[in-house]
């Protein structure tokens, strides 16, 4: 089946259902949902039930005691997370938060309604754990857990990318992405998860990286990098891995050394920290930087991030720098130091170059490469001639997680400012802590969700046609390799004309090496405009 | 399909307003029963009141209870790391003070709501996002009112009545309309009710979200503030004899006041109503919005390490194991090993 035409899927209603939403089975709509994990990757993880099914079975093969397993976890969950007992509890359906979903947005379903998503659960929550839902049912907004409600559990909380923008404006701080995730969760614990999301985390488990690339590999596409840079620059740089005594681990998301165009920005990595010095390595165990546990469970989380702190500690290094990603952020920022930590063999980071305490990663000791590029630049340190970028007119799209997890809102701007000469945001509400996703967020950028994910870019897409009308703009630039991965694509369907770039492709394009020969070409081969020659 | 769960319908309304309506009627009829009469003005408050109070201790201490796991602070502004960037103090704070001062404004200014835009799609497409502050508006000012209306009460139940209420009392009835003084929280309260009221009514997506209980909390307060109106400003109830009353129950002396009428025990049953069933209910949020984990954290968790009370260990790959898995492949591409 041919995917829709943007014109057609832009035509909608956002019209209350005729039917009440507890008596309406979930739609398996063609395009609009994922594929079920593949056994072999939740039997290489541990986890329950492997099989072969499908969401659009009728029979989805759950275990004999399925209800019970997820009335218990649900059970366990609301006594151990505070955030989960309290959103089930608090919420007075005022409905602020209904028009800041993507999804909603995009398909105008009610049920992506932040609220309406969050009451799926809340409706089983009354039933089961409080005294008016057990005594008055349906009055009181409660309702049987059911396959029917399982089945819509999971078309819906896998149309959520847990991007936590409904959060920002909810008068009580209530995060959907904490409820999908415990449903997600709860999910798992009865084997109905998606493969898009469980054959990353089973093969950054095993080979350390979520494309499952082996350690030769990971040296192959290193040393590739390396000759590629070369080409284009005349600078022969130096890429260690699983060096021992390095002063610094990098850890990047996989897509930065295998995808496109991702890969652009891993050669301003490789220039940028070649110009300035810094000893640091690689390593090919920890060779991911993105956790696909977020999207799977707590435990899943803590089990693949483990390896960074464990990495950083045998191979001795002071401190860790990572590169240009959302949700990997997420974990590093708020999960990674309760999780795995304390990181006490560790030094609280200083850049070797410009001398400068990160006293804000004073106790996780891992750096964004973010902040430490504006560092440099705001120290002096290195030299840019952002004539280079003259062939982008450039806006920026703050990803959700660096955005709305970290507060990271003005280093990548400073460094866009340093790096390109024509600049434009986008407009006001769909940027910094309002940012949309990219709509593919959370593992659902799979090519069997196309038309959910044209639907939940729409927002982003649209605010880009903005400024692409009306500045002229031809590319995007953004930290998250999710986004890398997912906005090309996106804006090829709603806004065809602007392409995607990292922060550190920007970079390394102004980026005056020592030793360079005369750059005629972008990191991309691609011409450099004329006026960067005069 | 039962007939009340249709949302096109107005049955939830309906039967929120019938129920209010029921337990007002009733009350004011049972009033004029001797014996009975006594339950209503004693028992029932006295039921009520301890409900709340036990309610709310049991829903607070539950929730602080529960263990915060994780540090997950919805931040909402630039985050403090290099000294040459302007950190957003409230938005993104890094201290307790700065934590102190999100929390208040989102106690006292509902910051959050204050956000709140409305989408439009137009041709072309464009996604358009308005600001929308009426919601904002009407929370605020039933919020306020209801506090205001609250301190003004405390006049009725204690002797000298303390300053802040008279104060409080002088600056409500500023514009001194009318006689009895007109309070301006009577009017404001009655007026963002009916707004939220039809606002969850006449919007058909909200009115799809919406459950009997909304309804049914919106139409309680409205049948109280009403109830209270009433009793001001038309019936005149005697308000000595409710004086007499309120601080008779406080000394746990209460004295069934002969002269109150029907209007004073319709509000009466209807106030112990929402006293019994607050702890119960969506109004909880009350105490909730204090302990919420995305805004009464600081964003400082790179900074200073958040403790789960509960953290286990788990199944991991261990170095080693993938060494071993490997050590053919990572001898052949010239990478260092731990094991030769």
């Amino acid at each position: 089946m041919a995917n829709p035409k943007p014109d057609e899927l832009v035509q909608i209603g956002y019209q209350a259902p005729p039917r009440d939403w507890m008596d309406t089975p979930a739609d398996f709509r063609k395009g609009t949902y994922c594929y079920s994990a593949l056994a072999k990757n939740l039997t290489y993880l541990g986890l329950p039930n492997p099989r072969e099914w499908q969401p659009f079975d009728a029979d989805w093969k759950l275990p004999p005691d399925w209800k019970e397993t997820i009335l218990k976890g649900m059970k366990e969950r609301l006594e151990k997370y505070r955030s989960f007992r309290l959103f089930m509890d608090i919420c007075v359906r005022c409905g602020a938060c209904a028009d800041k979903c993507h999804f909603y947005l995009g398909s105008g379903d009610a049920r992506n309604m932040p609220v309406l998503r969050a009451e799926l659960m809340r409706s089983v929550y009354r039933r089961y754990f409080t005294l008016a839902g057990r005594l008055f049912g349906r009055l009181a907004g409660a309702r049987d857990l059911t396959e029917d409600v399982l089945k819509e559990w999971f078309y819906y909380f896998y149309q959520c990318t847990e991007c936590r923008r409904c959060s920002v404006f909810c008068p009580y701080g209530i995060d959907t992405a904490e409820i999908t995730m415990m449903a997600r969760e709860l999910m798992t614990l009865v084997g109905v998860n998606i493969n898009w999301v469980l054959e990353p985390a089973a093969n950054c488990f095993r080979t350390g990286n979520h494309l499952g690339i082996q350690p030769h590999g990971f040296k192959d596409s290193v040393d590739f990098a390396v000759d590629e840079l070369e080409e284009l620059t005349g600078v022969r740089v130096d890429a260690s891995i699983n060096r021992k005594g390095a002063e610094v681990l990098l850890v990047v998301p996989s897509a930065d050394y295998f995808g496109s165009p991702h890969y652009y920005t891993f050669l301003g990595y490789l220039a940028l920290l070649h110009e300035v010095g810094l000893d640091y390595t690689f390593s090919a165990y920890a060779s991911e930087g993105g956790n696909f546990g977020l999207f799977t469970s707590h435990e899943m989380i803590k089990r693949l991030n483990a390896k960074i702190y464990a990495e950083a500690k045998r191979l001795g290094v002071k401190w860790i720098l990572g590169g240009e990603c959302g949700h990997m952020w997420r974990v590093l920022h708020q999960y990674m130091d309760t999780m795995n930590g304390p990181a006490d063999f560790l030094e609280v980071p200083v850049s070797p170059v410009t001398g400068t305490r990160f006293e804000n990663a004073r106790s996780t000791k891992m750096v964004h490469i973010c902040e430490f590029t504006a560092d440099l630049i705001h120290e002096g340190k290195i030299k840019l001639d952002p004539s280079r970028n003259d062939h982008w007119n450039v806006t920026f799209h703050d990803s959700c997680n660096p955005a709305r997890a970290l507060g990271m809102l003005e280093e990548p701007r400073y460094i866009l400012r340093n790096v390109v000469r024509q600049f434009h945001e986008m407009p006001e509400g769909t940027i910094r802590e309002q940012t949309f996703c990219c709509g593919s967020g959370s593992g659902l950028g799979t090519d069997e969700n196309f038309e959910m994910r044209m639907r939940g870019g729409l927002p982003r897409a649209n605010a880009v046609k903005y400024v692409k009308e009306k500045y002229g703009v031809n590319l995007l630039a953004c930290m998250c390799a999710i986004d890398k991965a997912t906005l090309p694509p996106l804006l090829e369907y709603w806004v065809p004309g602007v392409e995607v770039a990292g922060i550190h492709e920007l970079v390394g394009n102004a980026l005056v090496m020592r030793g360079e020969k005369e750059r005629n070409t972008d990191l991309r081969g691609e011409p450099i405009a004329e006026a960067a020659h005069a | 399909m039962k007939e009340s769960s249709g949302t096109s319908g107005l049955a939830r309304p309906l039967e929120a307003l019938a129920a209010v309506t029921a337990i007002a009627a009733l009350a004011a009829a049972a009033s004029a029963v001797p014996g009975v009469r006594e339950a209503i003005a004693i028992g029932v408050p006295y039921a009520a009141f301890a409900a709340l109070a036990l309610g709310l201790c049991w829903r607070v201490v539950r929730w602080s209870l529960v263990p915060v796991p994780f540090h997950i602070p919805t931040v909402c502004g630039q985050q403090k790391s290099l000294p040459w960037i302007r950190s957003s103090r409230l938005e993104s704070p890094d201290t307790a003070a700065g934590v102190a001062g999100r929390m208040a404004l989102e106690v006292f200014a509902f910051r959050s709501l204050f956000r709140h835009t409305e989408s439009r799609l137009e041709s072309g497409p464009r996604l358009i996002y308005r600001e929308a502050r009426w919601l904002w508006l009407a929370a605020i000012a039933f919020h306020w009112s209801m506090l205001v209306i609250l301190v003004r009460h405390l006049r009725l139940f204690v002797d000298p009545p303390p300053a802040p209420a008279v104060w409080l009392d002088r600056l409500d009835g500023f514009f001194q309309v009318g006689a009895p003084v007109f309070y301006l929280s009577d009017g404001l309260i009655l007026l963002a009710l009916l707004y939220l009221f039809q606002r969850r009514l006449r919007r058909p997506l909200v009115r799809y979200i919406s459950l009997f209980t909304d309804y049914f909390a919106l139409c309680l307060l409205l049948g109280i503030a009403v109830t209270g109106i009433w009793m001001r400003y038309i019936a005149r109830t005697d308000v000595v004899a409710v004086k007499q009353f309120a601080i008779s129950l406080t000394v746990f002396a209460p004295v069934v006041p002969k002269s109150a009428g029907a209007w004073f025990y319709a509000h009466l049953a209807l106030v112990s109503t929402l006293a019994a069933w607050l702890p119960f209910s969506k109004l909880m949020h009350l105490g909730g919005v204090f302990l919420s984990p995305t805004r009464n954290l600081a964003n400082d968790s790179r900074m200073r390490r958040h403790v789960n009370p509960w953290n286990y260990p788990v199944k991991v790959h261990t170095y080693e194991e993938w060494e071993q898995e490997f050590h053919d492949k990572i001898a052949a591409a010239g990478l260092p090993l731990e094991k030769r």
